[in-house]
């Protein structure tokens, strides 16, 4: 028997287990011990149940307009049968909107917009911002010089202004607004990804595989990535949560969803001169908006604090 | 230091033209016909090309941006197609109210953002402690358009009839005198220029306008009308600065030397306030640098719901209707100062931490 089996053998012994842990199994157990990225959890784990089954849950289409199917009236206030509502009215627990169809309804198929809204610009921008950052940082040069100060461009502008702008020229709908929201977010990926190519570029290990033969994409994405993902996904998460708002802006301005889509910023747009005769018209629908930007938020946060080696004593 | 200063601004005229550039390129590939979109869709060909005509939008793209470059740098935005006007005055008319929208949104942010966080890392795992980041987590996640909507339906209709009503529109209410300084002082007005400018943009902030004047009605009116919108604003950077102070003042407090200032028999207050605040300065600067910036995209929606005629609105409005003039002209001042204020949280860097020298 070797020394090293020997070791092996007497801390565990000793009930201390060598066995390896890696940088994921840390990360989770730190974010499971942090109340508000349990909270953020749970709030989100909540959201993709309601938008995966939101055609079995709700109890009406998202565009069942009930005009001669039941008795209510447009902006009618939430009817709830547990709180004093009269049993032969129907029950809608938030209300019917200004095209009278059932709120409750119309705010749980929101649920899905918003997050495939979040989803899909983040996404679309990592991809692109990744690709810039990436050959922008390793490139260096001309090149480097030429896409950041294209960021800076960018980033000059009020992230929400520039989308307006870029929805103008593209028209005003759901999928260009996505787009315009993508394009906006970029930058902020960018500067991430070329902040970590930077600081790993010239590093012994890279050069060792550069030594080894290794053609530049090998070099880029199997041993420099993988020091920008921490900050990408830091990035990203709280990037969702922004982008959620956005488009949430958007669609309240109308250049964004268009109905008869639930999308819950145009919902709260169309009836917003309505606040003070259907405020449920209005209330509902920011909270939902607030609650989905706050999971995202807080698992963010959560994240950051896990990821951050800098913390390791905490766990 | 001056050269410093004299190197970012040089080092900023690229970006500024870029800007010039992608604003201009924006504002061209807007599809759509100028010509009908400010004239109605009944106009005849013949008025539309000499609509055209006279706008100069019949010169190849690269004549018309030449153009362009050359009247922005002699000052001259040029007009706005839609009301007619020089963009100039509409920008004198129209910055004021996003200027004071602004700087209430600024302080509420500051005053309120600024002693939250100190407390709760002073007072750290606290309940005020967790209840400011409660609080701070929820007003990040808040649309700022949902924020303003609620508030102006529980100041403006649920306290209708108490000393806490608040109007839920609009910078002052009508038959309130707003006369400018320079007509209650008599002073007589140069014919243009920068001077001119600078009076009717000064009489039109209402505050600073009505402290000159000593009109403490339209002082008081200006303010009731502010309050909402500056909070609605205020919220977002209000809890990003709270959040920044107090991870600031926690890494500061953890540090030796505020161990030996406690060992020194300091009182609380100067160890905080001064060998601890002082410090933690520095990363709150940049992230109030940042808020800034992002209050001009919330001034667009701040102003839709509050009804302000400001540079948001009317900036959203022109690019909608297609208004080139409008477009242009705002966006660059809007850019320049953005530039201006990175600039301004540079040179704060090394004036709070004389270690940092600026090359």
């Amino acid at each position: 028997m070797t020394n090293a089996e020997n070791d092996i053998k007497s801390l565990n012994a000793e009930g201390i287990s060598l066995k390896s842990v890696s940088l994921w199994q840390i990360t989770w157990r730190r974010l499971f011990r942090r109340l508000s990225a349990l909270v953020g959890m749970t709030i989100l784990g909540i959201l993709v149940f309601i938008a995966l089954t939101a055609h079995w849950i709700a109890p009406y289409a998202y565009d069942d307009v009930l005009i001669g199917k039941e008795d209510v009236k447009a902006r009618q206030a939430p009817c709830i049968h547990m709180f004093g509502c009269p049993k032969d009215q129907p029950q809608h627990i938030a209300g019917i909107d200004g095209n009278v169809r059932d709120e409750f309804s119309r705010l749980l198929y929101g649920a899905r917009l918003s997050l495939m809204v979040g989803f899909s610009t983040v996404t679309f921008a990592i991809i692109i911002g990744t690709v810039l950052g990436a050959i922008a940082g390793y490139v260096g040069g001309w090149l480097d010089n030429l896409i950041m100060r294209f960021m800076d461009v960018l980033l000059a502008f009020p992230s929400l202004l520039l989308a307006i702008a870029i929805v103008t020229v593209l028209g005003p709908g759901l999928i260009n607004a996505l787009l315009a929201i993508g394009i906006v977010s970029i930058p902020a990926y960018a500067r991430v990804v070329r902040a970590s190519v930077l600081s790993v570029r010239e590093m012994e290990y890279v050069s060792a595989t550069r030594a080894l033969g290794g053609d530049s994409f090998q070099i880029l994405f199997r041993r420099i990535m993988p020091n920008a993902l921490t900050p990408l996904i830091v990035q990203g998460t709280l990037g969702i949560a922004s982008a959620i708002l956005d488009a949430a802006a958007l669609s309240f301005l109308g250049l964004g969803a268009q109905p008869p889509l639930p999308e819950w910023g145009s919902m709260l747009g169309a009836e917003r001169n309505q606040v003070f005769t259907a405020p449920h018209l209005v209330f509902l629908p920011g909270i939902a908006i607030a609650l989905t930007v706050l999971s995202f938020n807080l698992l963010g946060d959560g994240l950051r604090d896990a990821l951050d080696p800098r913390l390791a004593h905490v766990s | 230091m001056a050269q410093y200063i004299f190197r970012r601004i040089l080092a900023s005229i690229p970006v500024l033209f870029g800007i010039l550039v992608v604003t201009f390129i924006i504002a061209r590939v807007i599809p759509g016909d100028p010509c009908r979109a400010i004239l109605g869709e009944k106009a005849t060909q013949e008025i539309c090309d000499r609509f055209i005509q006279i706008h100069g939008l019949d010169r190849p793209i690269h004549e018309q941006l030449f153009v362009y470059m050359g009247e922005v740098l002699r000052g001259d935005f040029g007009e706005s197609i839609r009301f007619s006007l020089p963009v100039t005055r509409l920008l004198i008319e129209r910055l004021p109210t996003t200027v004071e929208l602004s700087l209430a949104a600024l302080m509420v942010s500051l005053f309120v953002g600024i002693p939250l966080g100190i407390i709760s890392a002073v007072k750290h795992n606290s309940w005020i402690d967790v209840l400011t980041m409660v609080w701070a987590n929820t007003g990040v996640s808040m649309p700022v358009f949902w924020l303003g909507l609620m508030l102006a339906y529980v100041f403006s209709l649920l306290l209708k009839d108490t000393p806490f009503w608040l109007p839920p529109s609009g910078r002052i209410s009508p038959g309130i005198p707003n006369d400018p300084f320079y007509k209650v002082w008599d002073l007589t007005l140069p014919e243009s220029g920068l001077l001119l400018a600078t009076y009717q943009f000064v009489g039109r902030l209402n505050i600073l306008n009505a402290l000159l004047t000593s009109n403490w009605e339209l002082l008081k009116d200006a303010i009731k009308h502010l309050i909402l919108p500056a909070l609605a604003l205020g919220t977002i950077p209000m809890a990003l600065i709270a959040r920044m102070a107090r991870s600031a003042m926690l890494d500061v407090l953890g540090q030796d030397y505020i161990r030996t200032a406690r060992a020194k028999g300091l009182r609380q207050r100067v160890v905080v306030m001064k060998h601890a605040f002082r410090n933690a300065l520095l990363p709150l600067v940049t992230i109030i640098g940042l808020s800034l910036g992002s209050l001009l995209g919330g001034a667009v929606l701040t102003e839709t719901v509050f009804g302000l005629s400001g540079v948001g609105r009317t900036l959203y409005e022109a690019i909608t209707a297609r208004d080139y003039g409008i477009v242009q002209a705002f966006t660059v001042v809007i850019a320049v100062f953005f530039v201006i204020i990175n600039l301004l949280v540079d040179l704060s860097y090394s004036y709070l931490d004389p270690r940092i020298r600026l090359e």
